[in-house]
């Protein structure tokens, strides 16, 4: 524990990518494995359910210190954070005699036994617990019990570690960590073997975009581009092996059983394929708002009336995998025919392949690009026709040319009440992107949302207060919203060091948490990028 | 027959700060007045533009050199009493930083003290705090919830030395942001248990540091970071906080930033404030000396000024005590 404890406040306390990864790399090569394997599930962000209530942690420790509830209020709202306050309350218990059981053994045996007891035998168990343990020892297995924990490092750099450990190879390294997986000290062992095995449903690791950031005529010749429509879709994989489908989306989560309809187009595909492409609600030749797909995505199961009324359709614009053959090697051209094919033969309704726009100059896609919005779509894709299917955001190949307004995924950190009719109420909001592991304020925004939207916005903040600053309110960095505006400028003023025109809110992206949120790079990236009136 | 007249507060709240009518005289008053009584010489509580200034021995030079060496101060040691109309007065240790005092203040019988800024934790670079019993006390509450609970010296020094070493090796410079007075020589007294290396100062912390040096405070060995320049690896710099973001940090880099403070002990802060490690160092008292002293005053009634004035009243009224907010203008201190 200890050592998951010294790594913890190591990566916390350096601001240098290079430096996390070291410290990564020393955990995993000095830790057991049966230690390593629970570090690596939690420092990828998988969570296991909360344990326990919250409430009956907090009793614990107010029973412990002899706090009223008003003053255990009064201190989390200073704090900001509960498993740091009941952490720091802990310490007025006096001395502790400290022991150091490890970190499997905690989340194994340790924690899974606390939740099978009752409510008082789970106190004095805990109280038992935290005559043992270290302030920051308390504070990270709260967080384990709540179900709370976060890294602050992203996945990528975990498999960095991991790479810069053992030497691993990066590529089956991330395949091997998609989906779920053994927690046993055996399976961390193999990770660095090539094949995975018995476990033939999970996709290939995502290759992404990047966004333009100079004009497209500077990437090349227009005719060494496959070029589609951005469709505001979920980007995602079908995978058909041994005669059983799943449909995944980007951020690898398991998508199928909000989409009966595919899973059945699907089964008719042979064994061994690999789709790449967009989910879009879709009816007749109409594109939908996305919002249909969302009322997809958020019910636990899916209704015939539900499919009949937000219908959908696949658009496959990739193909990644044949028969059992891996085609990712190929080149885009080649792996194009083969998805012609497939959905030529395979004739489904809720299977297409994306449409190519063909243009003979760069200019001519420019004016076509000024439809995005009518189509609604973002905007425009471009993929070299020569390039193989790489894994994750590589630049070069694959890019997305998006319409204005240029948008970033943004985290909620103050709100600031209104005036006049808005008065009372909070409307005025300011938002955040990462740097490093902290958020740092980049635009405030006051439009674009619903008055309906609003007070259900401003109930939230006044639950999810963190401090008051006179009308001002920090509040608990969980809510993502997609911010848009017109132009992005560097801005030596602004904390952020960028200032942007005209922000305004989109909409709340209820499918990201906070640390899917942008980063202050991908603003910075957008500096360069063309403003194009549409 | 005897009337019991209630009783006039000996101190009042005024615009100009708290005043005593019975001596009339203010204590730490935030403009000038006509005699002003000082707890100690950090610029929110030792103001500029008073007459007459009555202050500790061992604050002297200090004020002086914030204050003008042309203003007039009347210096007393601890514990002497002297009488200001009806009042006696006399200051005593509060182990916030050197010559700082409690100030109590009697008259017709009744005592009531004035805290100051205070702390109960280990600090040999000035007088630790005594007790006084009195009638009233009027505490700060800087850090006045059950979170702050400070560690000892010693061991944050080590982890400063620590993370000092670790930049080294890197071939980094460490700059530790803190308070140029009383913060930094606690650090710089603290540090001589574990190095013999020099520690490079800001302008505006070497002037203090001499000052402390005059009066026979054991130091580490220090020198002037302006006498060092571009491509300085390695070293140990202390600067005030708002040094740190200026031009002036940017010839030092490549290097880390700490700063040591009370309200590093809340993981948020130290995001927020951006530094990469933090130090928990305060020269206040924490919550568990807060309620010490209270109790150890033997106070009937207790004023709380100066941080968390609500939470800890409430508290120490749920214990028993008679304790009220005191609405002062003292702002929350940032760099405590």
């Amino acid at each position: 524990m200890k050592r998951l404890v010294a790594l913890f406040e190591a990566i916390d306390t350096t601001t240098s990518t290079k430096n996390k990864v070291t410290h990564l790399a020393e955990y995993f090569r000095a830790a057991p494995p049966a230690d390593a394997i629970w570090t690596l599930y939690y420092f990828l962000g998988r969570k296991q359910k909360r344990l326990v209530k919250r409430k009956m942690i907090q009793e614990a420790v107010q029973e412990l210190s002899g706090l009223p509830d008003w003053l255990f209020e009064e201190s989390y709202s200073a704090v900001g954070d509960l498993a740091e306050t009941i952490a720091l309350l802990t310490e007025t218990i006096g001395p502790k005699a400290l022991s150091d059981v490890p970190l499997h053994i905690w989340v194994q045996d340790r924690l899974p036994s606390l939740s099978k007891l009752p409510d008082e035998a789970q106190k004095d168990r805990l109280k038992q617990w935290w005559r043992e343990l270290s302030t920051e020892e308390v504070f990270i297995l709260t967080k384990l019990l709540t179900g709370g924990f976060r890294s602050g490092v992203s996945e990528r750099l975990v498999i960095r570690g991991l790479v810069e450990a053992f030497q691993w190879d990066e590529a089956v390294l991330s395949e091997k960590l998609i989906g779920d997986w053994p927690i046993t000290d055996e399976w961390f062992l193999t990770l660095g073997s090539a094949q995975r095995e018995g476990l033939s449903l999970y996709p290939y690791p995502f290759f992404l975009a990047s966004p333009t950031d100079d004009d497209p005529g500077l990437l090349g010749d227009i005719s060494e581009f496959a070029v589609e429509w951005k469709w505001d879709g979920i980007r995602s994989q079908i995978v058909k092996r041994e005669g059983q489908v799943a449909i995944w989306s980007r951020g690898e989560e398991l998508i199928s059983q909000s989409f009966p309809e595919l899973i059945a187009m699907a089964g008719t595909l042979p064994d061994g394929t690999v789709l790449d492409g967009e989910i879009l609600a879709y009816e007749g030749d109409t594109a939908r708002a996305f919002a249909n797909l969302q009322k997809r995505l958020q019910r636990k199961k899916v209704s015939d009336k539900m499919v009949k009324d937000n219908p959908v359709v696949f658009f496959g614009f990739d193909c990644l995998q044949w028969a059992g053959l891996d085609l990712r090697d190929q080149t885009l051209k080649q792996r194009r025919e083969t998805l012609d094919k497939a959905v030529r033969e395979f004739a489904h309704p809720t299977l297409r392949a994306s449409h190519l726009i063909h243009c003979q100059t760069w200019a001519d896609l420019f004016e076509l690009r000024k439809e995005s919005r009518s189509r609604q779509v973002e905007g425009l894709m471009l993929k070299r026709w020569n390039s193989v299917y790489q894994m994750g955001r590589k630049k070069g190949d694959w890019w997305k040319w998006k319409i204005d307004p240029m948008t970033l995924d943004a985290v909620m950190l103050y709100a600031q009440a209104g005036h006049g009719k808005r008065a009372n109420l909070y409307t005025d909001y300011t938002f955040g992107l990462w740097k490093d592991q902290t958020l740092v304020p980049f635009a405030k925004a006051y439009s674009g949302l619903s008055n309906e939207e609003i007070n259900k916005l401003d109930a939230w903040i006044r639950k999810h207060t963190l401090e008051r600053f006179g009308p001002v309110r920090s509040v608990m960095p969980l809510k993502v919203f997609e911010i848009a505006f017109e132009g992005i400028a560097l801005s030596p003023r602004h904390k952020a060091g960028i200032a942007v025109r005209f922000p305004r809110i989109l909409r709340e992206r209820l499918d990201k948490k906070p640390e899917d949120a942008d980063s202050l790079a991908s603003a910075m990236e957008l500096l360069n990028a063309p403003t194009v009136q549409s | 027959m005897s009337t019991v007249q209630p009783r006039v507060p000996l101190i009042s709240v005024t615009p100009r700060g708290l005043y005593c009518a019975r001596g009339d005289f203010y204590i730490d008053p935030w403009e000038g007045v006509d005699v002003a009584l000082i707890t100690h010489a950090h610029s929110d509580h030792a103001r500029e533009g008073s007459r007459l200034y009555h202050i500790t021995q061992p604050s002297l030079s200090i004020i002086k050199r914030r204050l003008g060496a042309d203003g007039v101060y009347n210096t007393h040691i601890y514990g002497e009493p002297f009488t200001l109309g009806d009042v006696l007065v006399s200051f005593h240790p509060a182990g916030h930083i050197l010559g700082s005092a409690q100030i109590r203040l009697e008259c017709e019988g009744e005592v009531w003290v004035v805290s100051g800024d205070y702390k109960r934790d280990y600090d040999p670079t000035c007088m630790p705090f005594e007790v006084v019993p009195c009638d009233v006390f009027i505490t700060e509450s800087t850090f006045g919830l059950p979170v702050f609970v400070w560690k000892s010296i010693a061991e944050e020094a080590e982890a400063i030395y620590r993370w000092w070493q670790k930049n080294k090796d890197l071939g980094r410079n460490s700059i530790l942001a803190c308070y140029a007075l009383g913060k930094s020589q606690r650090v710089l007294h603290a540090l001589q248990e574990f190095t013999n290396q020099p520690v490079l100062l800001h302008g505006a912390t070497q002037a203090l540091v001499d000052l402390y040096r005059e009066q026979g405070v054991p130091l580490i060995a220090t020198e002037a970071a302006a006498d060092y320049g571009k491509g300085t690896k390695g070293q140990l710099i202390l600067a005030p906080p708002a040094a740190i973001t200026s031009v002036w940090a940017r010839k030092f880099g490549p290097f880390e930033s700490g700063f040591a403070s009370g309200w590093m002990r809340i993981r948020g802060n130290r995001r927020r404030k951006a530094y990469d490690q933090g130090f928990v160092i305060s020269d206040h008292a924490d919550w568990p000396a807060l309620i010490q002293t209270v109790r150890e005053t033997g106070a009937k009634k207790i004023y709380v000024t100066h941080g968390y004035t609500d939470e800890l009243s409430r508290f120490l009224n749920e214990q028993g005590h008679s304790a009220e907010p005191l609405e002062t203008l003292f702002a929350r201190e940032e760099d405590a």
